[in-house]
């Protein structure tokens, strides 16, 4: 005759967290795979505009970035509340894009050169004014190959 | 004597992993860069003589924007959102309307003949225009012409224009040239 024995149930067992540091790590490449460094801090507040025909930017070693905007709240004393041109790290003025492109090129290996691409991604509150000016800088440094960055938006 | 070795703790590589994990969080994007491409015109040369192309009036589409984002085509006031219409209508021209685009007969592979529309679509803007309405208009006119890509390509090849291989694509895209120029800055209406 078959005979359950009771197990002795006083004392409650501990849950095994020996996979979690497996669930964790799993989590971690996920991350590690799906994203890309930051390589600038904004220093403009930038709202991109939404647009539905985007498409995609391949190559990201080609791409050079231009952030226009209005300043954030902290540097806001510094520099107004007008929209400006960051380049890398710090606000530039109209004429350092030409230095700017030039490094940007200077970067890149010798059959890549003519498929530097500009991303501008530039607020969507900001004037034409800038952004007309900023072109015809990049016509002059002949980076004729441009990306308005915007968010996809639902069709 | 068999001594039993010690199995290492491993509690803390739980904690190890999460510290890695939140430093990936905090330093990494995770946004795909999308945008609208365009080629800007070269810088014409100032030693050469400025020739101005010929481009006969019924092959230009000219798009104004106001410093107040209003839109004035091809002399008359309109809505963004009927921009997309008008702009297809432009280049199609089913009916041959004599003030609308021009067609030249071009042989193209994989597709044959083709009538290539001459149109060309003149985006001016004024430096007051905000560049939200700027982009808007951008996307309409973008729209449009792929729009038209991806009848074409249904009817030709049986799917839309980005299901394409590279080949077709190019027959596609030379029989619908995107011809969107954004002409030298003007300061319309002043500041």
């Amino acid at each position: 005759m078959a005979k359950f024995e009771r197990k002795d149930k006083k004392e409650l067992q501990a849950i095994s967290t020996a996979s979690l540091p497996d669930i964790v790590f799993m989590l971690l490449f996920f991350f590690m795979v799906s994203t890309s460094m930051r390589d600038t801090s904004l220093m403009v507040s930038n709202k991109l505009p939404e647009a539905t025909e985007v498409n995609k930017l391949e190559k990201k070693s080609l791409v050079s970035y231009i952030y226009i905007g209005p300043p954030l709240k902290q540097f806001q004393t510094l520099f107004g509340t007008e929209p400006r041109i960051q380049l890398n790290d710090s606000f530039k003025g109209l004429d350092d894009i030409r230095d700017f492109i030039a490094s940007e090129r200077e970067a890149l290996k010798e059959e890549e050169k003519p498929l530097l691409t500009t991303s501008l991604k530039i607020d969507k509150d900001t004037r034409m004014g800038v952004v007309t000016d900023v072109k015809q800088e990049l016509r002059k440094a002949s980076a004729l190959k441009i990306v308005y960055a915007a968010r996809k938006a639902a069709k | 004597m068999a001594r039993k070795i010690p199995e290492v703790n491993a509690s803390s590589t739980a904690d190890i992993a999460f510290l890695l994990l939140i430093f990936f969080l905090m330093t990494s994007t995770m946004n795909v860069d999308t945008g609208l491409t365009r080629m800007l015109p070269p810088m014409p040369d100032p030693k050469q003589k400025q020739e101005d192309i010929e481009v006969k009036r019924r092959n230009i589409f000219t798009v104004l924007i106001n410093k107040s984002d209003r839109l004035l085509v091809r002399g008359e006031p309109m809505e963004v959102s009927m921009l997309k219409e008008k702009t297809k209508e432009f280049i199609v021209n089913p009916n041959n309307d004599p003030n609308l685009s021009e067609f030249e007969e071009k042989d193209i592979p994989l597709i044959g003949k083709y009538r290539v529309s001459k149109g060309v679509v003149s985006l001016q803007n004024d430096r007051g225009t905000s560049y939200d309405m700027y982009m808007k208009v951008q996307n309409e006119l973008v729209a449009a012409y792929n729009d038209l890509r991806n009848e074409l390509s249904t009817s030709m090849f049986g799917r839309p224009f980005n299901k394409l291989d590279k080949k077709e694509q190019e027959a596609i895209s030379k029989a619908i040239p995107l011809k969107i120029s954004e002409a030298e800055p003007k300061n319309v209406g002043g500041k």
